[in-house]
């Protein structure tokens, strides 16, 4: 039977990392797919913690997960307050919409 | 016992406590005076007044010698106390500039200033940080409240898509900062600065030289380093001009000490292994700075441009990896500062009849409209172009001296000849300034901006005397560290 160890963790990690990292860049459809992004790095980033704090025997990394948990919160909360004000002023938000200003 | 201790790590933290109860006490006054337009006059003067206290208290109240905090999670010690001076005079001189600004175009909320308090909290953590959490926990409050500051000006487009993309790429770089985090805190144990330090040694693993990149990566976002700096333009051009005055000058410099504090001490012993990361980053940012202006018409992206460039810069001083670098980088940040405000200060004050220019050639004939505008931008740009002998030049001599001294030879030169190009647009504003046609006159500059414009002009050049002193204290705060 297969064992669960710490690399099979850091490496599911690892992958929705690149998943959420390709989302931002590939996706053009839509800004809240950009938000889901975002979410998925932060909690691959967690599950980072996780598996290092358990497999370290040390609390410091789910103390950092819950800090992540809360900033993550309160990101996303900004986030969305912004995507509404930009939605008022452009009435879409599709991601190529986003071209007022060159760059 | 345990109330001494307290009381002591509180002592330590007195500018950040007064910051933080403060724009909470500032929160509440703004919402008992009832006129907006009151409110956030009130609420601006007094903002100002609590980042000066706050200055005074991490200067005086703060015993001399500083240490540690909460258990190593926060450190006092004269590089922070620099870093935090310098932090909240460049918040309460771009608070000082915006009332005006705010007033005319209509966005004069009290919630400006608190904003502006909160973000200068995030940043007196982040230069104190000593401890992955807090590193985090101070980069995200800084970074939380500088999104809405860009989007302040909720009914422009352009100033919501400048916090929409400030957003979207500011959390990815948290991500990978985050990530970093995440992989130096597994494979060292800790996440203490100094525990880091013992783990790290002088040969770290390839888990943690993984990590170390990812934070490189995630900090260089925040610098606006290249090639991390695709939000810059964007944002400086859509956000409101006194955001961006505040945006180019208190966000970078705590980005900056952070980078620094990072990479000398849990990671200096290990300096080869993050160098050329560190060389590459200061090498393509000052390219980028020096050629992505040379197209630029509005005077807001190309100033976008030149902080891309100085950062370049203030990299090599981080690459040099030695006291000598810490110093001039230190005093390098100052010199810049003072340069950046002054220029945004001449901004604020292109307004016609009709409303807010932006664009180069708005600044025609500068000098026969209003002469004394003229001369301090042709200084600040001069200044900022690193032109001999104003201080600009200074910071970046020292840079340099620092960079040849370390053996980055090679470094030096690209440095150099960026600094050639880049001379090339700063002295193409003061072509247009001197000697093209005026086309338009200004209206009357409100006293603030006038005020900050001119005083930052004569200072590219009053200062050179006293450079040695901002050298002195550089000098002073860098001591230890390394």
């Amino acid at each position: 039977m297969l064992e669960i160890g710490l690399a099979h963790y850091l490496g599911v990690a690892a992958l929705l990392f690149t998943i959420g990292v390709f989302g931002i860049f590939v996706n053009r459809k839509n800004v809240i797919i950009l938000m889901m992004s975002i979410e998925l790095l932060l909690l691959a980033v967690n599950i980072n913690l996780v598996a290092f704090s358990s497999y370290l025997g040390d609390l410091a990394g789910q103390v950092f997960a819950m800090f992540v948990l809360t900033v993550a919160a309160a990101e996303a909360a900004i986030g969305l307050a912004i995507l509404v004000v930009f939605f008022r002023n452009r009435g879409d938000i599709a991601v190529e919409d986003i071209n007022m200003m060159k760059g | 016992m345990t109330y001494d201790i307290l009381a002591t790590d509180l002592t330590l933290l007195a500018p950040e406590l007064m910051l933080a109860i403060g724009a909470m006490a500032l929160l509440m006054v703004g919402v008992f005076i009832k006129k907006d337009e009151t409110a956030a006059k009130w609420v601006s003067l007094l903002t100002i007044g609590l980042l000066v206290a706050a200055g005074a208290a991490a200067l005086f109240l703060v015993p001399g010698a500083g240490g540690v905090a909460f258990g190593g999670a926060f450190v006092f010690d004269p590089f922070a106390l620099f870093s935090k001076v310098a932090i909240c005079g460049a918040a309460a001189l771009a608070l000082f500039l915006a009332g005006p600004y705010l007033k005319a175009e209509r966005l004069a909320r009290f919630e400006f200033s608190v904003l502006v308090a909160l973000a200068v909290l995030g940043m007196a953590m982040m230069v104190s940080a000593n401890d992955l959490i807090s590193l985090y926990m101070g980069v995200e409050l800084q970074s939380l409240a500088l999104y809405v500051l860009a989007a302040f000006n909720r009914d422009s487009l352009r100033a919501s898509e400048a916090g929409l993309k400030y957003f979207v790429l500011g959390a990815l770089s948290s991500g990978l900062l985050l990530y970093g985090a995440s992989l130096v805190y597994g494979f060292s144990g800790a996440t203490g600065f100094d525990a880091i330090a013992t783990a790290v040694g002088e040969d770290p693993s390839v888990g943690l030289v993984f990590g170390l990149v990812f934070l490189i990566c995630g900090l260089a976002f925040k610098v606006s380093a290249a090639p991390f700096h695709m939000w810059t333009p964007d944002v400086y051009e859509g956000a409101p001009t006194p955001v961006t005055a505040f945006f180019a000058t208190a966000p970078k410099m705590a980005a900056m000490i952070l980078l620094a504090r990072l990479l000398y001490e849990p990671f200096g012993n290990a300096v080869d292994s993050w160098q050329q990361v560190i060389w590459a980053i200061a090498a393509l940012s000052m390219a980028v700075g020096a050629f992505g202006a040379l197209t630029q018409n509005n005077i807001k992206r190309l100033m976008a441009y030149s902080s891309i460039g100085n950062m370049g810069y203030a990299l090599v001083a981080v690459a040099a990896a030695s006291e000598t670098g810490l110093w001039a980088l230190l005093a390098f940040m100052i010199l810049y500062m003072v340069g950046v405000i002054g220029a945004f200060g001449v901004i604020l004050a292109m307004r016609t009849p009709e409303g807010m220019v932006e664009e180069v050639d708005d600044l025609s004939g500068l000098s026969q409209t209003r002469p004394g505008l003229a001369w301090s931008m042709t200084g600040i740009m001069f200044s900022i172009g690193g032109l001999p002998f104003l201080v600009g030049f200074f910071g970046k001599l020292f840079i340099f001296y620092a960079a040849v001294q370390a053996g980055l030879i090679w470094l030096v030169v690209i440095a150099a000849l960026a600094s050639v190009v880049a001379a090339a647009y700063y002295l193409r504003i003061v072509r247009v300034i001197w000697f093209n046609e005026p086309t338009q006159k200004f209206v009357a500059a409100p006293t603030p901006v006038g005020l900050v414009a001119n005083l930052s002009g004569l200072a590219t050049v009053l200062l050179v005397p006293l450079a040695a002193i901002v050298f002195m204290w550089a000098r002073g705060a860098s001591i230890g560290l390394i």
